[in-house]
């Protein structure tokens, strides 16, 4: 305790070199830019490393595979060698009851500093018993290490609209953090999270100490701000109108826009088509598969995957909303034109029934 | 028939006897205002439901083409959102008319609130869906059953000013559309606000043809010039002869 980053790096055996490398590439996945270097450097020289309790729910661990495939290793190595993650399941060396009184020692020894770093949803139905570690429910869990943490992370899609637990009927009656702690939570979503995304909200957080900007949905606005549309380097042929028509045209061949084949992009926030995947290899659209919206709430709710509008409820896995549209102005015609037919029908007697009441009248 | 009668009621086929014409008074119902309104939103509405449903279905196109020579795409949505900025803009000065306008554009025709108008509901419905009453007294301005239609359709239009707005605020730093956010995590994202926003066009389809109908409709049942009213802004009442 006590030690910061670089301190802790120096006993490692990292160069001073080594460690301004790092502040750099942490500086710019955390979006400070080359003038907020010197920031970083100094905070990572001076300041407390964080105690750091990285929580397991309801998940398939894609957040942790994630995170440790950060385009620059030395982050993740350092971030990973240097904090005090001091509980992990899928990590840690410890486990049974050492590994709870680690948790429990961080918990009382940190109180009010330690980062808390949640991956997967929390069930509640049935008393939460679809999740439990040593003996305790994850939502028991949740709240013990939530109540005195510095800043609470909600790791992917899981943790921070539930994902495909609470994809309807959702029988775990799985919930997002955010509903359950009763603190601000930083929500990074994505099915995984881009990992320099991972990488840079808890560089924000260890070198500001404090809460990166976040929308009205709780995601930092650096990564989240902007659609994957909006960067896409497709976009120009969405504005062309040139779009491919189905999986194997001569319009996929030329790389052309996927949104006629359900790409949801021109509804996702995300920083795909910037910060991309694996290194900056790629990004889904740009292999030649729309985007599925895997960060936005509800994304299993909203399929099917290869079509833009979702399916109208009740009407069958094909019908859009322009399939009921149709079908209700087709039958409005119908309707205006029998209605048209009747009124021609009558029309002797409407004549004969408002002249008799002129006469009448005069 | 004599040429000399101002307005005369009626056929050569029904037996109305020469010399006895029903006379009738002539009203200025729609104010230039109202009539614009009418106008710029018929055109506006158009124009956003036909740009509306290629934005949801665009069209294939088949000539080969880089992108950087085209942006017809482009411009069906910059139509759409012109359209809509005109849109709305239009209906906040007509909301505006309905409380300095004359009492035909007033706020209080859109609502059903006296019993004369909840009766005149029950006649339109006889007279429009059944056909059973087709003559008979009807409001000079709107119906209270067009009017409180009406009224649905401003719910409609404040619908989609709200969704309309709250997708396009990912596309601009202006506080108008920014304004609208809010409503993006009610309906489960950006791509559940499309989805009602799409859904409502619709509605409007829907609404234009029953409105178009209903307008020729009434034209003939109530004889009195309802479709040139729109146009002109006069409409026709028969005068009473109560004196007889």
């Amino acid at each position: 305790m006590g030690q910061s980053i670089w301190s802790s790096m120096q006993q490692k055996g990292y160069s001073r070199r080594e460690f301004m490398q790092f502040c750099a590439a942490a500086a710019t996945v955390a979006g400070f830019g080359q003038a907020g270097v010197a920031q970083v450097a100094s905070a990572f020289e001076k300041k407390e490393k964080p105690a750091v309790i990285w929580m397991h729910f309801q998940e398939c661990t894609c957040c942790s595979e994630s995170f440790i495939r950060a385009s620059h290793p030395i982050v993740v190595d350092a971030l990973l060698d240097v904090l005090d993650l001091n509980y992990t399941e899928t990590l840690m060396a410890a486990s049974g009851f050492q590994a709870e009184k680690s948790l429990t020692d961080t918990i009382t020894k940190n109180k009010g500093k330690y980062i808390v770093l949640v991956e997967g949803a929390v069930p509640t139905a049935d008393g939460g018993v679809y999740c439990m570690i040593g003996g305790k429910t994850a939502e028991s869990i949740l709240q013990t290490v939530a109540k005195d943490a510095a800043a609470v992370v909600a790791w992917g899609s899981c943790a921070s609209n539930g994902c495909v637990q609470a994809a309807k009927p959702n029988p775990t009656g799985a919930t997002p953090i955010y509903k359950l702690v009763d603190k601000p939570v930083i929500n990074v979503p994505g099915c995984p999270p881009i990992a320099d995304v991972m990488m840079g909200v808890v560089t924000h957080l260890l070198v500001l100490g404090q809460v990166p900007a976040l929308d009205s949905q709780g995601r930092p606005k650096e990564f989240y701000g902007r659609r994957v549309h909006d960067t896409c380097y497709r976009r120009p042929n969405y504005d062309a109108g040139l779009f491919v028509e189905s999986w194997d045209d001569e319009n996929a061949r030329k790389g052309y826009c996927l949104y006629k084949m359900g790409c949801k992009g021109p509804v996702t926030y995300n920083a795909c088509s910037v910060v991309k995947w694996n290194e900056g290899t790629s990004y889904p659209i740009q292999s030649g598969h729309g985007c599925i919206g895997c960060s936005e709430a509800g994304f299993w709710d909203n399929g099917p995957f290869y079509q833009h509008l979702a399916s109208f409820p009740g009407f069958g896995i094909e019908s859009t909303a322009d399939t009921v549209g149709t079908v209700v102005g087709v039958a409005t015609l119908a309707g205006v034109a029998a209605h048209a037919v009747v009124t021609n029908i009558r029309k002797r007697g409407v004549i004969a029934e408002v002249h008799a009441e002129d006469q009448k009248e005069s | 028939m004599p040429m000399s009668t101002p307005v005369v009621a009626t056929g050569n086929a029904t037996p109305v006897p020469n010399g006895q014409p029903v006379e009738y008074r002539r009203i200025y119902v729609w104010e230039m205002p109202v009539r614009v309104y009418h106008w710029i939103n018929a055109v506006a509405l158009v124009a956003l439901c036909v740009t509306g449903y290629m934005i949801g279905a665009p069209i294939r196109m088949f000539y080969a083409a880089e992108a950087y020579q085209q942006y017809w795409f482009g411009w069906v949505r910059f139509i759409h959102f012109t359209a809509a900025f005109i849109y709305v803009f239009n209906f906040l000065a007509r909301l505006y008319w309905g409380f300095v306008g004359n009492k035909y554009s007033s706020w209080a025709a859109f609502f059903p609130l006296k019993r004369s108008q909840r009766q005149e509901i029950v006649d339109v419905i006889k007279a429009d869906v059944f056909e059973v009453k087709m003559h008979g007294p009807i409001s000079t301005g709107h119906n209270a059953l067009a009017g409180f239609i009406y009224f649905g359709t401003f719910l409609a239009f404040v619908f989609q000013t709200i969704t309309g707005f709250a997708l396009y605020s990912s596309m601009s730093n202006s506080w108008l559309p920014r304004m609208f956010n809010w409503i993006v995590p009610l309906l489960g994202g950006d791509f559940g606000v499309r989805f009602w926003h799409h859904l409502f066009l619709w509605f409007f389809v829907t609404f234009i043809i029953v409105h178009i109908y209903l307008a020729f409709y009434h034209d003939y049942i109530e004889g009195r010039g309802t479709v040139s009213s729109i146009i002109g802004g006069w409409k026709f009442d028969r005068v009473e002869k109560r004196g007889k």
